[in-house]
């Protein structure tokens, strides 16, 4: 096309640009004289010097840890009876007791554990499905597309809790797998539109057309070609997924349609809600899994938030 | 004989508004490419160019007509066929930047063709040949290979990508408007390779808007206007003494060093019924200024176009209005080619 | 003097340091004159157009100063500098019509740009912009469409035409026809000329690579290499007797119409230009110059060798010495360039 620009602007196109209009793409200027580079050793110099990323990622790897350690040095297993009930925080139980007796503690640490577990269960489920769905049908558009999609909104409409009450019902117990595989198969779609619309706009970069004249295969040209320059992006999807698997196995833990038999973050909450445990001030019993919840998922957004900071370059300050 | 045939090739592409109907990009273009022999394919932007270099690429499928390879119709071709097919037939294209993806090193796109094709090759026998393309294409290895796309000039990158294309041992090249976005001084430098290997016995079709390089490169040339052939032959006869007013209009446009524009009068150049008005101020008589003439001939294009008050209801519809061309009100049936002399086809006026 | 410029230098931060851009330009255009600034990527002319009408954040200028109309131009003050942008200088910048906000319709884009220079009298304005449409062929319900209802060539006539509305003393047009077609190339290219001859503009600097678009359109041409000047000089002076190696090599590899490379064989320039990063001392063409001597490597004058004529080539300086005051006509120093068949 005979529209272009006849000097040739050497910036290089980072992928969160990649969603950027054709107009903008081609509105981007440079500095004469002075070609950016965009080497991997820049992402980690920024990475290593954002605020929100470094704090964000931080503190996700310090409540990791936890959950790893936790369940190790707790003294008593979390549903064990201990007889002391209602506790308050002491040498022995060091977050206090339940009203049945259990340890708080040791819940939480088990609470944490399960609760990674199904965000990671969830976001690889959610991930894989979303992905698959997504760039099968950004690749080959048509009528693939058009059912795709319309699976993909047929998933959407259907609600999430109901369907999980209904499941529920007919299950006699329903395990940590279950639920993470269940919210995963209930939230791919975002990721599934997200990652068709990235893929529609690379699929006709030239670069991608090359590959086709290189006698590549299309599955080749996703993985290698493809995905790769949507990387920041699939890593920041991965990243909100696995907190909102978390939040979303909080509430239905909270609502008593989580996993029987093992304890979670939200089946603690459920467990003082329903012993009223805020109207008796039982606050070791209420506040921490609440907290160790939002501080799970905040941790993540706010390295999400620098994530995207460093990926790119114009939402960086100065 | 490897001869690639290109028999009235149509593409239409379907607008997503109600009201509009089909865009012609392409309306049943013929021609032939031999061995040796460079075709330019001239038109400017909307006249469906790049289209039919794709289309040649199997990169898009026609809506009719055929191209045929050796003669086999390339529409048929199974996966296999195709990759085949593109150990013959390459191409290079305008953006030498955005043939490369920026993740990776620029000689990757070497290594995706001996992926493809020379997977048992040794190292060594690979490097020599690497070694040996590069060499045609006047490009020093060491300072090339191993370097990332935005650390060579736009000259570098479209040299190699030419290598690559050699690597293949092709017979034909599609080159999209390859000089387009580099400067003065490579140009020439990449049209003299151009030469060079037509000299050798490929086949080249140079997609260009810029007339001067397509009458120095090339032994025959197309003009395409709207989708369709507007004059074709050899491109002498075409330059030296062009029949159609649309090459006459693009001859007297092109800036030259040595020559201020000419303000001659030029014949109508009308399109279509859509374009009744600005035919009415052609028809009325001489050119008047040469700005008013100059600008009557855009305002022609935009005449052309289908000019619906609710247009707005179109965007986020076809690619071509979104990125400011309207739907052109032109028949899908292109006007007939007669001969004015041997080897010199020219449309009737449409 | 309608603009003088006097040993600009421009600079661009990052993160290596300052890249000096443009490096002590000097050159005056007159009134009533229409200026081409010639070069190719990397040379620093679309940096110098920038530079005298919006210095952006990454870009700070190190040295010289620029005058129109008599009065210095405060460059590095963006706030000082914004009552006067559009109304004593204008830029179109490159791309400038893929950045037309697509939101907004013409006629809203132009009053936005009235309000924003506070004008006075809107609806004179507004009559004289349906006058100058209609000088170029467009039609008034232009200002009633989305930049992207519009062809190419008219957004791009669409730019000129809002960047002149206040009657800019100069104009900076920064590859104003490298994106059209060779027709709508022609229509702005002559809409430039148009609005010089009726003074809607004083004077103006094309910048471009095109030297075959400044044979049409400039009076005189400036080429710039590596962010210094190589030659100036009238127009014709330019196309017909160069004197710097450099733009006659550029001459040299630009193909005419009715050119065919069986009859003559076009010659591209070996090497790169310098980065200019880390330029090297002395003449910066130094290292693709065929004439190329010891004395280049000191940096050379930009002087007048003949009147209007400036160059900045110590071999061209030497032989002017040479047959200065003798009176004769010094032939000009060409490369073998194309026989005529």
């Amino acid at each position: 096309m005979s529209e272009s620009v006849s000097e040739a602007p050497q910036t290089p196109q980072l992928p969160s640009a990649v969603a950027a209009s054709p107009v903008a793409a081609a509105a981007v200027g440079t500095a004469p004289g002075v070609t950016v580079g965009r080497r991997r050793g820049d992402f980690l110099y920024y990475g290593l010097r954002n605020k929100k990323l470094v704090f964000g990622l931080g503190l996700e790897l310090v409540l990791a840890v936890f959950a790893i350690v936790g369940p190790m040095i707790a003294k008593f297993a979390p549903e064990a009876l201990t007889g002391a009930q209602l506790q308050h925080p002491n040498g022995t139980y060091w977050l206090g007791t339940n009203a049945l007796g259990q340890d708080i503690f040791s819940q939480l640490a088990n609470g944490l554990r399960e609760s990674y577990l199904v965000g990671l269960l969830g976001a690889v489920s959610a991930a894989v499905v979303g992905m698959a769905l997504g760039f099968t049908a950004g690749w080959r558009g048509g009528i693939l597309d058009e059912i795709l999609q319309m699976i993909t909104n047929i998933i959407v409409m259907i609600p999430a809790l109901v369907l999980l009450v209904v499941i529920g019902s007919y299950l006699n117990s329903r395990s940590v797998l279950f639920e993470g595989v269940f919210i995963g198969l209930t939230t791919w779609p975002w990721v599934a539109r997200a990652v068709r619309a990235q893929t529609f706009s690379l699929r006709s970069r030239e670069f991608v057309e090359l590959a086709r004249l290189s006698g590549k295969r299309p599955v080749s040209i996703i993985i290698r070609d493809i995905a790769p320059n949507m990387a920041s992006y699939l890593f920041l999807v991965v990243i909100l997924l696995f907190g909102s698997s978390m939040l979303l196995a909080a509430s239905y833990d909270f609502l008593g349609l989580g996993p029987t038999g093992t304890v979670s973050l939200g089946y603690m909450m459920n467990a003082a809600q329903n012993e009223a445990a805020l109207l008796y001030r039982e606050w070791w019993w209420f506040i921490p899994p609440g907290v160790v919840l939002t501080l799970m998922v905040a941790a993540l957004l706010v390295a999400n938030v620098g994530l995207d900071e460093v990926f790119n370059p114009k939402l960086r300050e100065q | 004989m490897t001869t690639l045939k290109i028999d009235q090739v149509s593409k239409l592409y379907r607008a997503t508004s109600r009201a509009g109907g089909l865009t012609p990009a392409l309306r049943k273009v013929s021609f032939e490419l031999r061995p040796g022999e460079v075709i330019s394919l001239i038109g400017e932007s909307g006249s469906g160019k790049t289209t039919l270099g794709k289309v040649m690429l199997r990169l898009v499928q026609p809506t009719s007509g055929s191209v045929t390879f050796d003669g086999k119709d390339i529409g048929s071709y199974s996966a296999r066929g195709l990759k085949d097919y593109y150990r013959h037939v390459q191409g290079v294209f305008q953006d030498p930047f955005s043939s490369y993806n920026p993740i990776y090193r620029a000689d990757r796109v070497f290594d995706l063709v001996r992926g493809s094709y020379f997977p048992g090759v040794g190292d060594k026998v690979w490097s020599a040949k690497v070694e040996q393309a590069l060499d045609a294409v006047a490009l020093n290895p060491g300072d090339v290979l191993g370097k990332y796309p935005h650390q060579l000039s736009g000259g570098q990158q479209q040299r190699l990508l030419i290598a690559r294309a050699l690597l293949l041992d092709v017979k034909l090249l599609i080159a999209d408007e390859i000089i387009s976005m580099l400067d003065a001084s490579t140009r020439v430098d990449v049209l003299n390779l151009l030469v060079k290997l037509k000299r050798q016995g490929l086949a080249i079709l140079f997609i260009t808007h810029d007339l001067s390089l397509g009458n120095y490169v090339s032994d025959r040339t197309i003009i395409l206007r709207h989708g369709a052939v507007a004059e074709m032959g050899a491109t002498e006869k075409i330059f030296g003494n062009p029949q159609h007013e649309y090459t006459k209009m693009l001859l007297s446009a092109v800036p030259e060093l040595h020559k201020k524009w000419q303000h001659a009068a030029l014949g109508p150049v009308a399109v279509s019924a859509n374009g009744a008005a600005a035919a009415d101020v052609l028809a009325s008589g001489s050119a008047g200024t040469a700005l008013a003439h100059a600008s009557m001939l855009d305002e022609l294009t935009h005449a052309e176009q289908v000019v619906k008050r609710d247009l707005r209801a179109v965007f986020g519809g076809s690619r071509a209005v979104a990125s400011g061309r309207s739907q052109v009100a032109v028949a899908l049936e292109p006007p007939p080619l007669r001969e004015f002399e041997p080897d010199h086809l020219v449309a009737d006026p449409e | 003097m309608s603009v003088s410029v006097d040993n600009l230098s421009v600079a661009y931060r990052s993160r290596r340091g300052d890249v000096t851009a443009v490096d002590g330009v000097s050159f005056a255009v007159a009134d009533g004159e229409i200026m081409g600034l010639a070069g190719e990527s990397g040379s620093g002319k679309s940096t110098l157009g920038n530079a005298l009408t919006y210095l952006d954040q990454r870009m700070k200028a190190a040295g010289g100063k620029v005058v129109v109309d008599g009065r210095e131009l405060p460059i590095s003050d963006n706030k000082a500098m914004r009552p006067l942008r559009m109304t004593e200088v204008s830029l179109v910048p490159q791309y400038a019509m893929s950045a037309l906000p697509p939101t907004r319709k013409i006629g809203k884009l132009v009053t936005d740009l009235l309000k924003s220079h506070h004008v006075k009298d809107r609806q004179a304005v507004l009559t004289e912009l349906s006058r100058r449409l209609e000088l170029i062929g467009l039609k008034e319900d232009v200002l009633s469409k989305y930049s992207f209802e519009l062809s190419g060539g008219m957004r791009q006539r669409v730019t000129i035409i809002m960047s002149t509305l206040l009657n800019p003393s100069l104009l900076v047009a920064d590859e104003v026809t490298s994106a059209l077609d060779v027709s709508t190339q022609r229509a702005v290219g002559e809409m430039l000329l148009e609005f010089r001859d009726r003074g809607y503009i004083k004077s103006a600097i094309a910048i471009t690579h095109d030297l075959s678009i400044l044979a049409q359109i400039a009076d005189s041409i400036a080429i710039m290499y590596a962010g210094r000047l190589a030659e100036r000089a009238a127009t014709d002076t330019i196309v017909n007797s160069p004197l710097h190696p450099y733009t006659q090599a550029l001459l040299a590899s630009l193909p005419e119409v009715g050119v065919r490379h069986d009859q003559v064989t076009l010659t591209g320039i070996p090497g790169r230009p310098p980065s200019l990063a880390n330029p090297p001392a002395g003449c910066r063409f130094r290292d693709r110059c065929p004439f190329a001597f010891a004395k280049c490597t000191q940096t050379p004058p930009f002087e007048e060798v003949r009147p209007g004529h400036l160059v900045a080539c110590w071999k061209v300086s030497e032989e002017n010495a040479a047959t200065a005051g003798t009176g004769q006509e010094q032939p000009a120093v060409l490369l073998p360039v194309e026989e005529q068949v």
